[in-house]
């Protein structure tokens, strides 16, 4: 399989990537692990005739663990996986990105890559609107931060300008209990529907519920209406109901090779339910 | 489109070739410089016949544009076998019948050599966890598992011995 034929750099620099994106608008694109975009392009979806490689520019790796997590566009998701620090701080990451595909592929693909590229299928974008967090955007008129929640807008496409670099995702320190449960065909395969939760408790009840399901519509779906269902509840069977039945309002799949839709609606309520649980058992 | 010079260190030794940016890894290591161990199983990122060493790492060489290796120190299963003869992992695949066919062997064996770096104590559960990106036709995975575990405790016995 061969791709259609570009021009490839390598910057140093975010500037210099800038420099190039704007030299070749609307036919230059970045690459990251290309474990996304190189498939793309194979099957010619992607049609690209310039091509501008991250791997060198200084500044886009790294986590820090400090007010905030901060973690480097182009860190990888075994790089991730490494971090003992984001293993204490944000253990929902670590469940999540041991789900993504395989070795081979975690050791290429990048956090950034996986959030920017905006296909339903990828589990960071869930995952990023259930821990409410930021992305930044560097462009030729400077840089600004967007809402995981606000920055999608349909499958592939993002409030990302084609001029705009994402430099870094970073969100608050997660509290209570957490779960990622994810339903795949096989192991390293997309999901066929994920949740991702986060629950804090006060005096043995929910005082806050984050609730957000991956692959179940053109783009991840954060139930605002499902967390809020479980608040002031001790998440009995009722409360999980409730949340369910929220959720399944929010979602809207498509029949593909993973399923019809009233198997996917099924998948999605029994994923939640888990990860409900799971979540609560860890508050 | 124009070719480019790469320049690559594979299996100790340095090498150049030109090659378009858009040709794969895999095309370039078998076809510009006779590396024919690495196999195309699928071309589509899936089956891991294609894996090599990349900077330490096991990748998908199907999956990596020549140009985006440029520079790089990669380890392909002709780099495994040691002067002395085959490597102790090679020999556990055809001591245990880690193999029918033998097409996803050197993927399987490359993955697995690193693999045994990462963790030189694996378990049964992390071996399997471990080779998840590489899919075998013909033996149900089982006899390939025994083989890398029985890699790992001999390669753990050697070094014990040595110290
Ligand atoms: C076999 C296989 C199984 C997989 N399974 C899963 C899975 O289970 N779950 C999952 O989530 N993913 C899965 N993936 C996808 C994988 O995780 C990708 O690596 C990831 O989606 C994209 O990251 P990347 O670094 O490879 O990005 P690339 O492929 O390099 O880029 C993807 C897109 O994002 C853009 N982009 C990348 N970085 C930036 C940046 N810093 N700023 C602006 N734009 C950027 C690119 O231009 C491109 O459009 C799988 C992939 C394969 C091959
Ligand atoms: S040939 Fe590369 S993964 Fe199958
Ligand atoms: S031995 Fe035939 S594919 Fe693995």
């Amino acid at each position: 399989m061969i791709t259609n034929a570009f021009e490839y750099y390598r910057p140093k620099s975010v500037a210099e990537a800038l420099k190039i994106l704007g030299e070749h608008e609307g036919e230059a694109r970045v690459v990251a692990g290309g474990h996304s975009l190189i498939p793309m392009m194979k099957l010619r979806m992607a049609q690209i005739s310039h091509l501008v490689d991250l791997q060198d520019v200084s500044g886009l790796k790294g986590i820090t663990v400090s007010d905030r997590i901060v973690i480097g566009a182009m860190t990888t998701q075994a790089e991730l996986l490494a971090s003992r620090e984001l293993a204490a701080a944000a253990p929902l990451m670590l469940e999540a990105a041991l789900q993504i595909a395989d070795p081979q592929v975690r050791n290429m693909g990048t956090i950034g890559g996986n959030v920017a590229n905006g296909d339903p299928g990828n589990d960071m974008p869930g995952l990023m609107q259930c821990l409410d967090a930021s992305f930044t955007l560097v462009g030729p008129d400077g840089s600004r931060d967007v809402k995981a929640r606000d920055f999608y807008q349909a499958a592939y496409f993002t409030s990302r300008t084609d001029d705009e670099i994402l430099v870094a995702i970073s969100f608050e320190h997660p509290k209570g209990g957490y779960a990622y449960e994810k339903q795949k065909r096989k192991i390293g395969d997309y999901a066929t529907a994920a949740a991702a939760v986060q629950i804090t408790a006060a005096g043995g009840m929910v005082s806050a519920a984050s609730v957000a399901m991956t692959n179940l519509s053109d783009v991840p779906v954060w139930s605002a209406a499902s967390g809020a269902a479980l608040v002031g509840t001790t998440c009995g069977p009722d409360a999980v109901k409730a949340a369910v039945e929220a959720m399944l309002k929010d979602i809207n799949p498509g029949e593909d090779n993973r399923g019809p839709v009233a198997f996917k609606r099924q998948v999605a309520a029994v994923v939640l339910g888990r990860a409900i649980a799971r979540a609560w058992s860890r508050v | 489109m124009k070719k480019m010079h790469i320049e690559l260190t594979i299996n100790g030794k340095q090498v150049e070739t030109l090659a378009e940016p858009r040709e794969l890894l895999i095309h370039v290591l078998r076809e510009r410089l006779g590396l024919t161990g690495p196999h195309i199983g699928c071309e589509t990122s899936h089956c891991g016949a294609c894996t090599v060493d990349l900077n330490g790492k096991s990748v998908k060489s199907c999956t990596i544009f020549a140009a985006q290796a440029n520079g790089a120190t990669i380890t392909t299963i002709e780099g495994i076998a040691g002067p002395d003869g085959m490597h102790v992992l090679q020999n556990s695949f055809r001591e245990h019948h880690g193999l029918q066919c033998g097409f996803c062997t050197p993927g399987m064996i490359t993955r697995a050599w690193r693999l045994l770096q990462e963790n030189p104590t694996p378990t049964e559960e992390d071996v399997r966890f471990g080779m998840a990106g590489n899919l075998c036709r013909c033996t149900g995975y089982q006899n390939i598992v025994k083989a890398i575990l029985a890699a790992a405790s001999e390669l753990n016995s050697a070094k014990e011995a040595a110290q």
